[in-house]
């Protein structure tokens, strides 16, 4: 068993640094350092979501990150007509992204495969442009969050670490229902199809209800996402939903290994770490990125929980 | 009535330029069963070659030629170093190594080339406006580009119907493990197919230099229009792709070009301004959209069993 | 005579200028053991596949305890009463044998649009699951992934997983496919078990076995069944010796 306890200590030994975090920052004194956590933190949550669809349900979307910006958009729009509370924008976040990902995923399911790849792909560009023709809202240049979402004394935003925490704590929450859905009786047939569609209508489930229900499900936690990712940045783009972005959070989950619960907060934090890291010691950092991609793909199979789980058996 | 013709025949370029695009997009699909990301990559370093090639030698001609040999060559290195490593393998594997590439290539043009764009200037001869409608002028270069597109959309039908070559890329696009049965060598046939991919890339990415500029992340762009042509043509259907991109690029540019008035007479001046780009960006996506619902296979699908 | 549980009439199905289903006709039983036999290439399969629901035919019709069925998509005829298995395994292979054989019974009991509760912990399933594969004496394999399963223990899995759908009529594409002698052997021991519970057809290559289990066959040879009755019959006929079990290397073409 000595593969488990490699991979299960790597893995806790992140979690109680994540749940540390603020301690570290108070006593060094290194602010930065909370808000690059949280900003982790959050795009883990993003990536888990995408890992939903993606390691358990085999369904490649390539459009995620428009639910960073829906998310992002209704926090960000509400408060510019000034309606600054947080329980009134959270929950159009993710009402909006539920609706998105309903309408998409209908259409997009009517694909498989690549195709599927390449359409949410064009539909995420297609929320990118939306954004960008709203003028009212900034258009390309972006909307400014001016006061973070009011929880009215629940929940202080600004407040970098309350608002560490309350990201920590949705990571953590959306891990946990994650868990429980995808043991469930719904989880196992999304899995099942994943694994053989044709066995799986054989014996009686349409694909298309499961994959759909699943989808939103996914797209709706994003959502969630992308409302605390403006509050993070006081700010808000059509930036963030460039497909390029929706690229990042597909190799997250990859590199923290597709299918396994806590792979996507690994990937996060060692992708974006290494963004960080990799930036300071060289601007020519996407060269290194780039090449080092390609040999994740080429030879590291299951990403990083593989790897820890082959390191344990040795 | 001149805006309108011209529109037009801008719309046909566009659609022509981006065939090109597609054709070798759909071509390395068909038959190599390759998602490949970076083939927007292919159509920015055949615009930064161009521009290059040209200044050095102070010929436009010359520098097209030399970027579109140049783009052929990389792209056969791209295929033999690391691109073929990838056949076979899950297609999100194609997807994620070349994103890695997009990401790569980015930089390494910003390395060589800085992060400002280039400019590729005309020659005096090709931006002479040519009449070829009574009282109705069109700009040489743009009627170049046509031509051109449409002589290589011809030479590629012909070759990939009527050579043996042809054929065997047909036949590789349909079953893959009989022509290696045959003995062909397939290596080589995939290493040209992924050549000829590139170059097509290239070439549109350098005829289209001079009208827009020559800047990184240009390929991500519209490598995107060149998926949405091919779900609405249908994979592994060239002539899919043909009818598709010219609809598509008449759809983009004449919603540019009218779109904006149309929007005005409903909105106020900004709102129109900042929505009507938008709006026709998104009428492309709009499309897709409906060919999804009606025919989720494409509009023109290749026979395939 | 009863209603017949399958009644398949006039099945036309083409590919391109292929007729592979011409003008097909049978009748199943209720409790009968109906064979499909045939040279390969005679449509057997596709034949399956339009029972089945996985390719919809371009004339004739399809019906199940008198429903007709002919164009109603796959997924729902299984819940009609109609279970098969594949001619080559199609199975969950990342999930254990128990897994799979669950969701068969899974989708036989109630919504499957519960979130949270573990679903293999549901008692009920787990104990159909593990009834079925003692059906077909896997119950010693049910946490093995089906990946890590012999081939024969896959055939057999697989006719676990159709058994759990408590299906009225199973339709068996070549289950001794691939079998050696002695797996073959417990293979016809459990079906000569099974259809006293349950109608089944059976497509299948292995004569011995087919002669053996059969009330009824039915001869396919280019799409079209040229003989159809009881084993001692279809053995007599000439024209059926001629297509396939005699000469084998001459088929002669029916016109």
């Amino acid at each position: 068993m000595k593969g488990l306890s490699v991979s299960k200590a790597v893995t806790a030994l992140m979690l109680a640094g994540l749940v540390l975090l603020p301690l570290y920052s108070y006593l060094s004194g290194n602010v930065f350092i909370l808000t690059l956590f949280t900003r982790i933190v959050i795009l883990a949550l993003a990536a888990a979501s995408l890992n939903l669809i993606m390691g358990f349900g085999g369904m490649m979307s390539f459009g995620h990150a428009a639910y960073l910006g829906i998310g992002g958009y209704a926090v960000g729009m509400l408060a510019q007509e000034g309606v600054g509370s947080g329980f009134i924008q959270f929950p159009v976040a993710l009402a909006a992204s539920a609706i998105y990902a309903l309408v998409i995923g209908a259409l997009s399911l009517r694909t498989r495969g690549v195709y599927f790849i390449m359409i949410t792909l064009a539909f995420a560009q297609m929320a990118y442009y939306v954004a960008s023709g709203l003028a009212r809202y900034g258009g390309d240049d972006g909307l400014t969050v001016y006061k973070r979402s009011d929880f009215s004394g629940l929940i202080n935003l600004s407040n970098r670490t309350q608002f560490y925490y309350l990201c920590l704590a949705c990571l953590f929450g959306v891990i946990f229902l994650i868990w429980r859905i995808v043991n469930s009786r719904f989880g196992l047939v999304v899995q099942g199809l994943r694994s053989n569609e044709q066995r799986m209508q054989a014996i009686g489930f349409p694909a298309k209800r499961y994959q759909l229900v699943c989808f939103v499900i996914s797209g709706t936690m994003c959502g969630l996402a992308g409302a605390l990712l403006a509050n993070n940045t006081d700010f808000v783009s059509p930036a963030v939903m460039y497909w390029t972005r929706s690229g990042d959070l597909m190799v997250m989950v990859i590199l923290g290994g597709m299918g396994t619960l806590l792979g996507p907060v690994m990937g996060a934090v060692v992708y974006l770490l290494l963004e960080e890291f990799l930036s300071q010691i060289t601007e020519y950092w996407a060269l290194i990125m780039g090449p080092l991609l390609l040999l994740i793909v080429l030879f590291g199979r299951g990403g990083i929980m593989g790897l820890l789980g082959r390191a344990g058996r040795g | 009535m001149l805006l309108v013709v011209e529109q037009f025949l801008n719309g046909l370029q566009f659609g022509l330029l981006l065939f090109l695009l597609a054709a070798g997009l759909t071509l390395v699909f068909g038959i190599m069963d390759l998602v490949n990301l970076a083939h927007g990559s292919l159509y920015m370093m055949g615009a930064y070659f161009a521009a290059t090639f040209a200044a050095w030698t102070g010929s436009f001609l010359l520098g097209a030629l030399l970027a579109l040999g140049a783009t052929l060559v990389l792209g056969i290195v791209l295929e033999m170093s690391a691109l073929r490593h990838l056949y076979g393998r899950d297609h999100l594997d194609h997807v994620l190594a070349t994103f890695g590439l997009i990401l790569f290539f980015n930089e390494a043009v910003r390395l060589v080339w800085g992060p400002a764009g280039l400019a590729l200037p005309l020659p005096a001869w090709l931006t002479v406006p040519v009449p070829i409608l009574p009282g109705i002028h069109y700009p040489a270069y743009r009627l170049a580009i046509i031509i051109v597109a449409l002589l290589v959309a011809l030479l590629l039908y012909l070759g990939v119907m009527r050579t043996r070559i042809g054929m065997l890329i047909r036949a590789g696009a349909s079953n893959r493990e009989m022509i290696g049965a045959l003995g062909i060598n397939i290596k080589l046939l995939y290493t040209l197919v992924f050549g000829l991919g590139a170059a097509l890339a290239g070439l549109a990415g350098l005829m289209q230099a001079p009208i827009l500029t020559v800047q990184i992340g240009m390929g991500e762009n519209i490598l995107i229009l060149a998926f949405v042509i091919i779900v609405i043509g249908g994979i592994g259907s060239i002539r899919g792709a043909f009818l598709a991109a010219i609809f598509v690029g008449m759809i983009d540019t004449l919603g540019r070009a009218f779109l904006p008035n149309l929007l005005r007479q409903v909105l106020s001046g900004a709102a129109a301004s900042t929505a009507a780009p938008a709006l026709s960006s998104m009428l492309i996506y709009l499309l897709m959209a409906i060919v999804l619902v009606v025919r989720p296979e494409g509009l023109f699908p290749a026979n395939r069993r | 005579m009863a209603e017949p549980l399958l009644r398949v009439e006039k099945l036309v199905r083409r590919f391109g200028g292929i007729v592979a289903t011409d003008h097909v006709s049978l009748d199943v039983a209720s409790g009968e053991l109906h064979a499909i036999i045939g040279p390969n290439g005679a449509g057997k399969t596709t034949l399956i596949s339009q029972l089945t629901g996985h390719l919809a035919p371009h004339a004739g019709s399809v019906s199940l305890g008198g429903r007709d069925i002919t164009y109603l998509p796959a997924y729902r005829r299984c819940a009609l009463g109609l279970a098969r298995s594949f001619q080559i395994t199609s199975l969950l292979l990342d999930f254990t044998a128990a897994d799979n054989v669950a969701l068969a019974a899974q989708a036989h009991a109630g919504t499957s649009f519960r979130f949270f509760a573990n679903a293999r912990k549901e008692k009920g399933l787990r104990a159909a699951a593990h009834a079925a594969l003692d059906r077909v004496g896997l119950a010693h394999r049910a946490d093995v992934l089906v990946s890590k399963l012999s081939h024969g223990e896959r055939r057999q899995i697989e006719l676990a997983v159709a058994l759990a759908s408590k299906p009225k009529l199973l339709l068996l594409d070549e289950p001794m496919a691939g079998l050696g002698v002695t797996e073959s052997q417990g293979m016809v021991k459990l079906l000569q078990e099974l259809r006293k519970e349950v109608s089944i057809v059976l497509v299948e290559h292995d004569m011995p076995a087919v002669f053996a289990l059969a009330d009824r066959i039915s001869v396919l040879v280019y799409g079209r069944v040229i003989a159809s009755g009881n084993p001692d019959a279809i053995r007599a006929n000439e024209d059926v010796k001629r297509a396939y079990l005699g000469d084998q290397h001459v088929v002669t073409h029916h016109g």
